[in-house]
Parts: structure tokens; C-alpha cells; sequence
């Protein structure tokens, strides 16, 4: 086995590109369930509202790629105002409803093909990012390597662009949550009525953190459609959502660093279970094909399996997630 | 869990309260308001001399169930006033529509001579009402000085945009944590502040809960239940700290069903039964009254007021 490749691809792994979108995606997430108490189960949503406004900008109406960028941000905070300001004067379940039917709707709509002209239907936007890569710094068909990481020029760009904006979005979410807005978001999630009673206006409150999270995974939906400079329909289906999910658990909610150190270990864990299982040995091949019938085809389904047995491990023996504090944990049960 | 039913009440509510209580219930509290009601007339619905608060007409109905039908109360401002009333009376209910935390079908709420129909509930706390819960509201996965730090009114950080600056709200910040751990110092708790709320005992959340709401610097103070589920050390101390409300000439109300609670600290006592005020008049007055007596079919208040009458003699 070739533990040398098998390591150098990991550790690229563990700050690629996947890395920043389902980060940011679950910083998004974490502002509204970890800060705010809110039950989003549509958040690959808001990942397409960012994607399409950013993609029918140039796409539809013919216009430039950086007034998409404002395009796709004012998409996602009108996603969570239609969200938000039905649902949450009522109990927090009527958003988990309405977001988990939304993304799907979103889904279905931008691949009707009445919607060809507009959104590309099920074959989706291919040229729209051509001005990002126009700026772009580093030699795009070389490879760059610094220490144990290795890129092309063209991806290392994306990342240099991605991780500013994770750190940005971090330090936001940072700043907002040791601030006494941040304190009166805790307190809603805590109990809504105990902050209302002491004059926090939580409906508003609540609003914002919709907004503020949605723009963030918006933000993160355009970062992961200009990486692979398509948008295609189908790759904003809801197993994305339980994907952030996974991410923020694995990470602990309520925590700033959290989605990031969350993303990091998932996306890593993926990459060196597939390259472990490519590069064994032939006699433990033979073996894994004749018991469990591993194969080439079947690699890619078979990393899920371990790395869930490992989220069951998890749920086990660290309930709280890699940051959360246990202590902390229980006191949700009184 | 209940909070009544927490087996650590006992030996917490001895280092939080037990202390706070000797002294609280040493102190000598002057009363103010003392004579305010000399005049008044111990019948429903009867005039106060300068009333804070004001309801008139006051009905909620649940379907075919009137919760409530209060044709004319009025509070007197500065003093205690304790609502009581059997199972099922209304108080709590009464309380939400007062606080706005519930609309009522028709009638007029005014507080300090404006009305507050239609005002949400987060608003009344600027206008200087605040109230606790019949449960008690701990937020549990914040600390004990985060919980008071929540209770100041007019944080300009707590707006999203200047939240993001930190210079703006540093100063105001730091005003706000001053008067927190001087409260908590007051309520005996300062030792407590960087613990999880959650992880305090029943007594402690109860106590918590009060003087988080007196961080709103409120004028009236709504008080549901103040006392349930407490042991009666840490009851001491909180019957000298609603004393103490009184003495810095806050309103307060309070829903009790503790007889001995009632007498001991309320100027006024309002009895509800099947949604309406059947009586008014001073603690005193209240005990003789025989529709009180009937309201609550000799249950455990006529038991309270036997022993009391043993007691004395």
C-alpha cells in the first residue's frame, strides 16, 4: 500500500473545496440551530437560492457575474423571508415543515422544463463563472504544492477565495455571538417566552438569524457551483441537507469553530477510507469481495457505510459533538 | 424533572438563599405605602386612591369556557397586591392578558394611565412591566450573570447591525455587567455567576428568575407564583426581597395559594374564583370574608387559617 499517496490525498482532502462549501453551509446552519434554536432541514435551499441567483443572472437575463454574486445573496434573504415570516411566530416544528418541503420545491421548479430559458431545466447553467477564473492569480493548468498539500492552480484559487470567506463568516459569527445581540438569540433558543417577557423582540430576532444563516449557506451554494463552474439541479437534494447535518453534529452546535473542524474530519474520513480501500493488498481485496462483495463499483457506497458506523460510534460515546461540553449537553434534559 | 421534585433543592438552597435569608429576614422593611388604603372600600372592583394599573371589562373565553370576566380592577401603585383564588380561578390566565402574553376577546388594560391593548409583550418590558413564570424560566445552557446581563433594557448591541461593532456597546456593556453582579450580590448568588443556570436548583432558578426581571428596572413587577416549589429557608429570603421591591417603591403583584405567604407580605388581596374578582380588601378583611370561605370549600385555606388562629392563641 502506498500510505505516501494515500495521506497526500487526504491531507489535500482535508482543505479542499468540499471542505469550505459544507463548512460555510454549516455555518449557516449552526447560526440557526446551534445559536438560534431554529429547525432548517432545508438548508441545500438556500445553497440553491445563492447557486441559481448567482447562475440566472448571467445565464437568463445576460447580465455580469459579479452583479449575480448580490443577486444570489438577495435570493437567499428572500428565501428566508418567505420562510421565516409565516412560521416563526408558531412553534419551532412549522419551520422544519416548511424548509424541508421548500428545498425540495426549489429542486423540482429550476428543473421543469418550462424553466429551460431561465434556469437550464435538468441540464443546467455550464458557462456563467468565466469571471472569476479571468482574475485569477495562479497558473491554471499547473500544479502548486506547499508542504503536504498539493493543487491546481485552478483549485487553489477557489480555495484561497473560499477559506477568505470561511474565515470571514467565522469571525462574523463570532463577533455576533459574544455581542448582546448573539446573548438575546441564546436566550430565544432557550425559551422565547422568558426573553420576551424581558422586552427582546424575538420574532425580529429570529428573522435575522433566518436571513443571516441562509445568506451564508447561499453564500456557500455559489462557491460550490463556481468550483465546478455548472449548476445542475440534482446535486441540491436533500441528502446535502443531512450532510451539513452530519457536519454540524459531528462537530458540536453552538460552537464558532465547530462546522469548520466538523468539515475538515468528514471530508477527510471519506478520502482516506476510499483511498485505504483502493490501495489494499490483493489478498485483502479477494477477501473483502468474496465476504461483502467490495468492488471498484461499489467503493464509493461502501466509505458511507464505514463513516456511518463511525457517526453511531459517536452518537455513542460523544453525543456532544468534537467541541460541545457534555456538562452543557444535559442540561437540555430538565 | 420537576422542580419540586429535585433532590439537590435542600443543600444548594443552603449556600445560595440560607445566608441571604437571616439577613433579609432581619432587615426591617419600612413600608411606604402604609395607610394607602384606609379609605378604601374592601368591595370587587373598588377605587385606589393613584392605581398604576387598570382593567376594565376584561373578558377571555376559551370556546364555551370563560376563562375570564373581570368587570373593574384597579392596582394601587407602590403596593403589594397578591391575587389568589382555588384551582382553576383564571389568575395565571388574568396574568397574560395583563403582560400581553395572551389577547383577551374584548376590554381595556391601561398601565400608568395609557392603554396597552394590543401591545406585544416584549414592549410592556420597555414601558416597565415585567413579569416572571409559573414554571420557572431558567435559560439553562446560559450562565447565571449572561441570564441577568439579558434582563437590561435599551442594549444598543442588541440591534444586528451595531452588534457587529464592538466599540459601540463595550461601554454599555460593561455598565450593565456592574449592576448585574451588584444584583446578584443582593440575591447572594455573586459566587454562582459563570455557572449554567440549568445546573441551579429549583429555590435558585426561582430567585434567579426575579432578579433578572428587576435588571428591566422595572415599575410593576407580575410575580406568578413566586414561592412554589421552594423550601421554606429560601422562601424567607424571597418573601424579604418582594419586601424589598416595595421599599424601593416598585409595584408588585403576585398569584400565591400560600395563605401564610399572602398575610405575611400583601397591602391588597384580590380573590378570583371561576374567572371574576369575587373580593377585595386587605389580608384581614379577606380572612373573614365569607364568600372566600365558600369560594374555596374549605380547602386547604381553611387549614392554613385554623393553624394560624392556634398559632396566635
Amino acid at each position: 500500500m502506498d500510505w505516501g499517496f494515500i495521506f497526500e490525498r487526504t491531507f489535500s482532502a482535508m482543505i479542499g473545496p468540499e471542505v469550505v462549501v459544507f463548512a460555510l453551509a454549516a455555518i449557516g446552519l449552526n447560526v440557526h440551530f446551534g445559536y438560534a434554536g431554529l429547525l432548517n432541514f432545508g438548508q441545500v435551499g438556500f445553497m440553491a437560492a445563492g447557486a441559481y441567483g448567482l447562475g440566472m443572472t448571467v445565464h437568463w437575463m445576460g447580465l455580469s457575474f459579479w452583479l449575480g454574486i448580490f443577486m444570489g445573496i438577495g435570493y437567499s434573504v428572500v428565501l428566508a423571508l418567505i420562510l421565516g415570516l409565516p412560521t416563526l411566530r408558531l412553534r419551532a416544528d412549522y419551520l422544519g415543515l416548511v424548509t424541508i418541503a421548500s428545498s425540495e420545491t426549489i429542486r423540482l421548479f429550476v428543473r421543469w422544463r418550462g424553466n429551460r430559458g431561465r434556469t437550464g431545466a435538468s441540464e443546467g447553467i455550464g458557462e456563467f463563472a468565466g469571471a472569476f477564473y479571468d482574475i485569477n492569480p495562479f497558473k491554471t493548468g499547473v500544479f502548486y504544492q506547499f508542504g503536504p498539500f498539493k493543487f491546481l492552480g485552478r483549485d487553489l484559487w477557489v480555495l484561497v477565495v473560499g477559506w477568505s470567506l470561511l474565515l470571514l463568516a467565522v469571525l462574523v459569527v463570532w463577533q455576533l455571538m459574544r455581542s448582546p445581540w448573539g446573548r438575546a438569540l441564546k436566550a430565544i433558543r432557550e425559551d422565547e417566552d422568558a426573553a420576551r417577557a424581558l422586552g427582546k423582540n424575538a420574532y425580529a430576532l429570529k428573522v435575522q438569524a433566518l436571513i443571516l444563516g441562509g445568506v451564508i449557506g447561499g453564500v456557500a451554494g455559489m462557491l460550490q457551483v463556481v468550483q465546478k463552474a455548472s449548476i445542475q439541479p440534482d446535486t441540491f437534494n436533500p441528502v446535502i441537507t443531512f450532510l451539513i447535518w452530519t457536519i454540524l453534529i459531528l462537530g458540536g452546535p453552538g460552537r464558532v469553530w465547530s462546522p469548520v473542524i466538523g468539515s475538515m474530519i468528514y471530508w477527510s474520513l471519506i478520502v482516506f477510507i476510499e483511498n485505504v480501500l483502493r490501495g489494499l493488498p490483493d489478498g485483502a481485496r479477494d477477501g473483502l469481495e468474496s465476504t461483502v462483495e467490495l468492488s471498484d463499483f461499489n467503493i464509493g457506497q461502501f466509505r458511507f457505510i464505514l463513516v456511518g458506523l463511525g457517526l453511531v460510534l459517536l452518537a455513542r460515546y460523544r453525543p456532544q459533538g468534537i467541541f460541545g461540553s457534555r456538562e452543557e449537553m444535559a442540561l437540555d434534559d430538565r | 424533572m420537576t422542580d419540586e421534585a429535585r433532590p439537590t433543592d435542600e443543600d444548594h438552597g443552603s449556600t445560595a438563599g440560607g445566608g441571604g435569608a437571616a439577613s433579609v429576614r432581619d432587615a426591617v422593611f419600612d413600608n411606604p405605602i402604609a395607610g394607602v388604603f384606609d379609605g378604601v372600600e374592601p368591595v370587587p372592583g373598588a377605587a385606589k386612591s393613584d392605581p398604576i394599573l387598570v382593567a376594565k371589562d376584561v373578558v377571555r373565553t376559551f370556546g364555551g369556557l370563560t376563562a375570564v370576566a373581570v368587570d373593574h380592577l384597579e392596582i394601587q401603585r407602590g403596593a403589594i397586591t397578591a391575587l389568589i383564588g382555588p384551582n382553576g380561578a383564571g389568575k395565571t390566565t388574568f396574568f397574560n392578558l395583563l403582560t400581553g402574553f395572551d389577547k383577551p376577546d374584548r376590554g381595556d388594560v391601561s398601565l400608568g394611565g395609557k392603554s396597552i391593548n394590543n401591545v406585544a409583550s416584549y414592549k410592556l418590558a420597555k414601558q416597565g412591566m415585567v413579569r416572571t413564570f409559573q414554571l420557572t424560566k431558567a435559560l439553562s445552557r446560559l450562565t447565571v450573570i449572561e441570564n441577568m446581563k439579558l434582563g437590561a433594557t435599551g442594549q444598543i448591541g442588541e440591534s444586528f447591525w451595531r452588534a457587529l461593532i464592538t466599540p459601540l456597546w463595550s461601554a454599555q456593556e460593561k455598565d450593565v455587567e456592574r449592576r448585574a453582579t451588584e444584583l446578584l450580590e443582593r440575591f447572594n448568588m455573586a459566587h454562582m455567576s459563570d455557572e449554567f443556570a440549568g445546573t441551579m436548583s429549583g429555590g435558585q432558578r426561582k430567585l434567579i428568575e426575579m432578579a433578572r426581571a428587576l435588571m428591566t428596572d422595572p415599575r410593576i413587577v407580575m410575580l406568578d407564583e413566586p414561592m412554589a416549589g421552594v423550601n421554606p429557608a429560601l422562601t424567607q429570603s424571597l418573601l424579604g426581597h418582594v419586601k424589598g421591591l416595595r421599599s424601593e417603591g416598585r409595584t408588585v403583584i403576585f398569584v400565591e395559594h400560600d395563605m401564610d405567604v399572602v398575610r405575611d407580605i400583601s397591602d391588597w388581596v384580590v380573590v378570583m374564583a371561576e374567572g371574576a374578582i369575587i373580593a377585595e380588601g386587605t389580608p384581614d378583611d379577606i380572612a373573614s370574608n365569607p364568600e372566600v370561605i365558600d369560594a374555596y370549600l374549605g380547602s386547604h385555606h381553611d387549614s392554613d387559617l385554623s393553624e394560624d388562629e392556634e398559632f396566635e392563641s
